[in-house]
């Protein structure tokens, strides 16, 4: 008996030694998206450590995270929401929920995810346990016309704002009770393509591309409407082509200013964050689509359309000047900052890899290959706003 | 004969140059799919299938009917009033030509 005993413990033991206890606070995950793949990593590490199969087709694939950050919601372009848990390394549940998406949020409670569509264009509610469809918004904005939802972010109380590219509005659903969603509709402009929320969560704000300008809509006081801002910004002079729409998510906000992408325009926006009038333009190499805050709002970094995209540009908030430009790899695609801030890592699709930068030295400090890798987005996202 | 030989040899040396007008290099074509694929897959998703622009599947074009000339002058000038820009600085008309029939036929992978 004493013998079994000890045989017994020593296999608890072992058991226990497979898997070891661990937190999620420096995992991640990189999109490869042209075989459906995801590599699991490590922040710390710097280095993968799982890849996990089955995905669809995620061009254009996003991810938010549980709260425990152990869980990614990724939504693909298919269609497809898979929740993936990092710590087994393996998908828990795949739905494809509608016929073409391009991203997604996850509520303030944690308890709904939502996804947002083109085809058929609106948003739908998951149980984000079970992934079960609790209730759907369809985006028609006059009878019998659908648009295609853009700029999906997770407001307070159970909110989500969008923006409608075809129908020219900025939506606001309330998903207090989730199978009943209530909807609050305002105009905002043409053709909207991205939105962010401010990571207070108080503003909404849609970039438009058919009119120079952005919407802008205050969460908290959302009878005022949608005032626009930055209206005629490219002082009517014609537009650069634009090879790839700008992305607004991510946080654009540092001291107290938002930096914009352009849209035709080389140039940053700069916009005071309590005014919200101009207070500045920073010339750079192409046309943007990333402008993102060091978690820290010292430095911004900008990544570039097609033909730009191998080069990545760093701002300095305090000068308003770009300090460095980079040259990381080809097809930069997306960056993501380490929880605090002194690394960033970059997707260089072009060349299969994903390089890793301190933002301090501007020296590249890891690298490691990933097949076409796009998006990168790491556990941290779990606790902020609009992520 | 003589004449029927000289006749063939110019036909023949037509038909290739009409061709190979036609008909990037290996490495080009290669080069003109992934672009596709990739960069216009930003938007028309990467397989095709659309995104913000519509659909590009042999299938999607054939129901929506429009002439080949229109699709080359799309991928060529643009279209105004929607995101799709100009894409002359990157390609000639004859290799939009040449991306419209591999489009009709249905896209090669890369």
């Amino acid at each position: 008996m004493r013998k079994f005993l000890a045989l017994a413990s020593v296999l608890l033991l072992s058991a226990c030694a497979g898997q070891p206890l661990r937190g999620t606070g420096d995992l991640g995950l990189v999109i490869e998206r042209a075989s459906g793949h995801l590599t699991l990593i490590n922040t710390s590490t710097k280095a993968p450590y799982a890849r996990v199969e089955g995905l669809g087709d995620l061009s254009h694939a996003s991810t938010v995270y549980s709260r425990d950050g152990r869980y990614a919601f990724i939504f693909g372009r298919d269609g497809g929401l898979t929740k993936v848990d990092l710590l087994e390394a393996r998908i828990v549940k795949r739905v494809i929920q509608a016929g073409n998406s391009i991203g997604g949020s996850i509520s303030q409670d944690g308890r709904i995810v939502v996804a947002q569509n083109y085809a058929p264009g609106g948003i739908k509610a998951f149980d984000a346990e079970t992934l079960e469809l609790l209730s759907e918004v369809p985006a028609e904005y006059a009878p019998g016309q659908f648009s295609k939802v853009v700029g999906l972010a997770d407001a307070q109380g159970g909110k989500f704002a969008y923006a409608l590219f075809e129908g020219g509005e900025i939506w606001v659903t309330d998903f207090k009770d989730p199978k009943k969603p209530t909807t609050q509709r305002f105009p905002a402009g043409k053709q909207p393509y991205d939105g962010l929320v401010t990571p207070d969560g108080r503003y909404f704000m849609a970039g438009l591309y058919g009119e120079d300008g952005v919407a802008l809509l205050d969460l908290w006081q959302p009878e005022k409407g949608a005032m626009k801002i930055l209206e005629g910004y490219g002082r009517g002079e014609e537009k650069l082509p634009v090879f790839k729409m700008p992305h607004l998510r991510g946080w654009s906000m540092a001291q107290g200013k938002a930096y914009l992408p352009a849209i035709g325009r080389h140039e940053v926006l700069v916009v005071d964050g309590i005014s919200w009038k101009e207070v500045g333009r920073i010339p750079v190499k192409g046309q943007p689509v990333f402008v993102m805050a060091r978690p820290d709002g010292r430095q911004i970094w900008v990544n570039f359309a097609f033909p730009d995209y191998s080069e990545v540009q760093v701002i300095d908030t305090l000068s308003g000047k770009v300090v460095k430009t980079l040259s990381p790899g080809k097809a930069i695609l997306h960056m993501e900052f380490t929880p605090r801030g002194e690394a960033v890592w970059l997707s260089a699709r072009d060349d299969n890899k994903v390089v890793i930068y301190d933002t301090a030295s501007f020296d590249k400090i890891g690298e490691f290959a990933a097949q076409a890798p796009s998006g990168i987005f790491f556990t941290s996202r779990a606790a902020r706003i609009g992520f | 004969m003589k004449n029927l030989h000289y006749f063939l040899m110019i036909y023949l040396s037509l038909a290739a140059s009409a061709a190979s007008a036609n008909e990037p290099s290996p490495e080009r074509a290669h080069e003109l799919v992934r672009m596709v694929r990739q960069d216009c897959g930003s938007c028309h998703g990467m397989t095709l299938n659309g995104g913000l622009g519509p659909a590009l599947t042999a299938e999607a074009l054939k129901g929506r009917d429009i002439p080949k000339e229109s699709l080359v002058a799309t991928i060529v000038g643009g279209r105004p009033g929607t995101p799709m820009p100009p894409w002359h600085r990157f390609l000639s008309e004859s290799e939009a030509g040449w991306i419209v029939d591999r489009l009709l036929e249905g896209f090669p992978q890369q």
